[in-house]
């Protein structure tokens, strides 16, 4: 069931944009006919495997590769030490102390996490690269291990990165408003003792790879993979290889869904390209799904503690502070960016104008952290969305009513944050309305009893959740003043060629989000032609003009940036061939139109020139023009205005737009097993105008589905040894067909004042479906001792424990009256 | 019919989209593999090492079968279809055309998978309900869509897609 309700009045009959056009990327991937990274080949490719360290923490003493080598059909291998010859250590985003971390490649002395990369080989299956790994002589001395952030900072803790000094990476502390005398004002005060947010990930069905061409004659290596932001990885890769960005062609074509995971994979393709160039032959790699699990883009866990929150009698909420503390992992690929990323949501959906967050962040024994679907944002999310239950469980407000209270309101729009983040559009309190009747909440009393009857514990949840898109980089400056990185970028490339295609090229990598088709839909209503006749190139080359340095897809934005290229290069061309045909027809430009496939005399349609003939013109077909024809290829950068923020305050606006969801749902509890069994579930989304319904509705499902996984089945366990426990589907439980709660989805249109189609960045859902299970869960065991649900991640044994020392979590909540 | 080379390697000829492939494989080879890297048919996709996902979901004799849990050499004499085999001379089967209308793929990696699986399903169940369906893609995951989309296709898709 679908209601949808808009506000956008920009849908005309017969434009693409607004309709949900079936998608131009199927018919290629129902029939096989989708290429992979892993679906190419090259002539005597060798498959690399990579030895993995079985220790979580420990220095190297030896490697022996020579039992490898000797191996038939083995063509080479890549150790660190080689490695810490042939490149320099990736740039650090972070200032010190993190910035002193010397991350390479491959392992140089000492391998920090258990599935840590440490040698390379390659041979001419992939099965005899398998065996010759196993023939690697690695000798290890281990370590003392720490695998809890909050340890890691302890005194006395195992240092990591010795360089460091210790296992911070990298703390501040964020402060807006008047948080003391917010305090001071407070009829309540409620201390939260411990809150923390699991760590999981998307795990996309495909995992890593690359296949890796080396050009000898020109030095240019040529990556076909499936890295999801082409922009980063170059700039890491090019300093590292100590080549310029020139040498590092990066070609995405179909990509097996990405979620931010794949964003961090420029180590291993710079294992792939030394190997490349050493053996002259191209190098084929794709990761394992154990070693996808043991090493690649942990989502960040994160812990926030001694949480205080000022309440007015009334149910208002003045502001809160906290303690966080983000816990890395091995290494800092993307971090310590989270450090910030946070921020663009730090007050939530609500309009407290005190904060106080002290963040710190550590390195631990763990696998690397970087991007994933909610980047940081859905921590801050869940820890508000608990903020505001624990509130209303403990001071007995209702939890809707407390919301709507303190919801940024329509009129509020756009509203600025009290850390100068700007909340574009929106309507808060009528999505929670919306999502409530989806869910049926009017008759929860009575499903209540019924479930009791039953001898059944239900409780109604709800999630309220950010998807900020769009950055300005200039965050970045906020967590090291010295980096000099600031605003966003997005390329197109629109161009008539000489049968008259209109050929589409983007800069973005997408990994099922429908580019092809929404860009299309975009062209096609400019140029006043089919969609069909719109013609948009797979995938990514950073070898096209459609490259930038933010190019990529990730941290929901290409209805705002990739699409603002599109739109902006359609415009271009849409000019120029109004110009080509008055140039034609010898009349103004102000005679021409373009409708149905020409250009056209407005007021002589008869006189139309078809799009082939204009294509033709400046190829093909030049002579007699008295001057030169335009070049029907047209290029645009779409590029948001930003301001640097102020690094004093740490205050500006963070990103362009900001996409709501609401969420809701039923949940039914086992008090025998503790089993949690989402029994209803809603989620109302608003992103401004869609360009394809369809589509959009397919991101807030895979996002909540996501979200499911990971509130009841998805963690990447570690036993305090620094094993991971979950390394692969069977341990590490995603959501399957049976798994999957009935879904209602609604959808409101609150088109963005601040980007060209009036379109929001979406995709991420903000984690909505972890924060209403929470409470869901919370609910439902009001009446069974009142536990306080102080976890993100709840499988049916921790429900259990609350269920049987429900003191244990509420002895952790304590309430200040004045 | 199997005629060992050598001890490692052994020559097998399976049917596969109408056409029989002999070939001489190593006999650790998984069939996945021998299906992708041997024969180029590579459609059908890997998404785990454990036998979970159900991305390289082939019909083996008309049962959907993961193709990694099986060696080449095991497929020895078999009739297999691959995605690559559903729709003839490009006309899309209703299955395939009702993934499309539903939008049941997103990034199309488990898309294979699913369609073996569902195929082999309405061969021997032509009108399933919601539930069967659930049940018979229980061995195929998906991480984009959350399943709903899929389901609605493949119910929809039953007695040829009329319904």
């Amino acid at each position: 069931m679908t209601a949808v309700e808009t506000e956008a009045g920009r849908l005309q009959q017969g434009s693409a944009v607004g309709q949900s056009v079936p998608r131009k990327e199927d018919n290629r991937l129902v029939q096989g006919q989708g290429v992979f990274f892993d679906d190419m080949k090259r002539h005597g490719m060798g498959y690399l495997h990579f030895v993995r360290s079985p220790y979580a923490h420990a220095r190297i003493e030896s490697i022996d590769v020579s039992a490898a080598l000797e191996l038939p059909g083995v063509y080479g291998t890549l150790t660190g030490d080689e490695v810490a010859i042939l490149t320099d250590p990736f740039f650090q985003i972070a200032a010190p102390p993190g910035g002193h971390v010397k991350d390479y490649a491959l392992a140089v002395g000492k391998v920090r996490y258990l599935g840590e990369p440490v040698v390379a080989v390659v041979a001419e299956t992939r099965e005899l690269a398998r065996d010759a790994a196993e023939l690697v002589m690695v000798d290890y001395d281990p370590l003392e291990v720490v695998v809890d952030a909050r340890v890691a900072l302890a005194e006395g803790a195992p240092v990591l990165h010795e360089e460091c000094g210790g296992n911070l990476s990298y703390s501040g502390v964020w402060e807006w408003g008047d948080v003391d005398a917010a305090f001071a004002e407070a009829d309540h005060v409620v201390s939260i003792g411990e809150l923390h947010f699991d760590r999981f990930n998307s795990t996309p069905l495909e995992c890593g790879g690359a296949l890796v061409e080396y050009n000898r004659g020109t030095g240019q290596w040529t990556m076909y993979t499936n890295n999801q932001f082409p922009g980063f990885a170059a700039i890491m890769m090019g300093p590292a290889l100590r080549v310029g960005i020139d040498k590092l062609r990066i070609v995405t074509q179909d990509i097996g869904g990405g979620f931010g995971n794949k964003i961090t994979s420029h180590p291993q393709l710079v294992v792939c390209c030394l190997l490349a160039r050493k053996l002259n032959r191209a190098i084929q790699w794709t990761e394992w799904r154990t070693d996808f699990h043991q090493s690649m883009s942990h989502g960040n866990e994160r812990w926030f503690e001694d949480t205080e929150v000022a309440v007015k009698a009334d149910g208002t909420l003045l502001g809160f502070r906290t303690k966080a503390i983000d816990d890395a992992g091995a290494y800092l690929r993307y971090e310590p960016l989270s450090g910030v990323i946070w921020s663009q949501v730090a007050a939530g959906m609500y309009k407290w104008r005190h904060i106080r967050l002290d963040f710190t962040q550590a390195m631990t024994n763990k696998a690397p952290v970087s991007p994933n679907r909610g980047y940081s944002r859905m921590q801050q999310l869940w820890f508000t969305e608990r903020v505001i239950d624990i509130v209303a469980h403990t001071l007995g407000f209702d939890p809707v009513e407390i919301r709507k209270r303190n919801y940024v309101q329509p009129e509020d729009m756009p509203y600025e944050t009290p850390n100068g983040c700007v909340y574009d559009s929106g309507d808060y309190p009528r999505a929670l309305d919306m999502a409530l009747e989806l869910v049926g909440a009017d008759m929860i009393d009575e499903r209540r009893a019924e479930a009791a009857s039953r001898g059944k514990l239900l409780g109604l949840g709800i999630g309220s959740t950010l998807d900020s898109g769009t950055n300005n980089f200039g965050q970045s400056q906020l967590i090291n003043p010295d980096l000099q990185f600031s605003g966003n970028n997005e390329v197109a490339t629109v161009k008539l060629d000489i049968f008259g295609e209109i050929v589409v090229t983007l800069g973005t990598t997408p990994q099922g989000q429908g580019h092809e088709t929404t860009a299309a839909q975009v062209v096609a209503d400019i140029l006043h032609c089919d969609v069909d006749m719109v013609h948009v190139r797979v995938g990514h080359d950073s070898y096209w003009n459609s490259h930038a340095g933010f190019s990529g897809t990730y941290a929901s934005q290409f209805a705002v940036t990739g699409l603002g290229a599109v739109k902006g290069a359609a415009d271009m061309l849409a000019g120029q061939m109004v110009k080509l045909a008055s140039m034609v027809f010898q009349c103004p430009e102000e005679a021409i139109e373009l409708a149905e496939g020409f250009a056209r005399i407005k007021d002589n349609p008869d006189a139309a020139l078809p799009f082939m003939a204009l294509g033709a013109i400046p190829n093909a077909n030049n002579a007699g023009f008295p001057e030169d024809p335009p070049t029907m290829n047209c290029r645009y950068v779409y590029r948001p205005f930003f301001e640097v923020p102020d690094k004093e305050r740490k205050f500006g606006n963070l990103t362009l737009t900001y996409s709501m969801q609401i969420h809701a749902c039923v949940v039914e509890i086992d008090p025998e097993t503790g089993v949690s069994d989402v029994v209803d579930y809603a989620a109302v989304d608003d992103c401004g105008v869609r360009i394809n319904p369809q589509i959009v509705e397919g991101q807030v499902m895979g996002a909540t589905a996501h979200a499911i996984g990971a509130a009841l089945w998805e963690t990447f366990a570690y036993d305090e040894d620094g094993n991971l426990l979950t390394p692969n589907f069977y341990d590490y439980h995603v959501p399957h067909a049976l798994d999957m709660p009935p879904l209602k989805t609604a959808a409101i249109e609150s088109p963005s004042p601040f980007t060209p189609l009036g379109t929001k960045g979406m995709g991420e859902g903000g984690g909505g479906g972890i924060h209403c299970i929470c409470a869901g869960i919370q609910d439902a065991l009001r009446v069974a001792g009142g536990a306080i649900v102080t976890d993100s991640h709840n499988p049916y044994h921790r429900v259990w424990e609350l269920l049987q020392h429900p003191e244990r979590s509420r002895e952790t909540v304590e309430v200040t009256s004045t | 019919m199997s005629v060992s080379t050598t001890s490692t390697h052994r020559t097998i000829a399976v049917e596969i989209n109408g056409t029989t492939y002999e070939r001489d494989v190593p006999v650790s080879r998984l069939l996945v593999h021998f299906i992708r890297d041997d024969l180029d048919l590579t459609g059908t996709h890997v998404g785990c090492d454990t036998g979970s996902c159900g991305a390289c979901t082939v019909q083996l004799g008309g049962d959907a079968v993961k193709s990694c849990c099986l060696l080449a050499v095991q497929a020895d004499g078999t009739s297999i279809t691959t995605v690559e085999g559903l729709a003839g001379d490009g006309e899309l089967t209703a299955l395939q055309r009702s993934f499309h209308e539903h939008h049941a793929l997103q990034c199309g990696y488990c898309t294979p998978g699913m369609l073996m699986s569902a195929t082999a399903l309405l061969e021997q169940n032509p009108r399933p309900s919601e539930h069967e369906v659930k049940v018979a893609l229980q061995g195929n995951i998906c991480r984009c869509t959350g399943y709903w989309n899929i389901i609605e296709a493949v119910v929809a898709a039953g007695d040829g897609g009329d319904s």
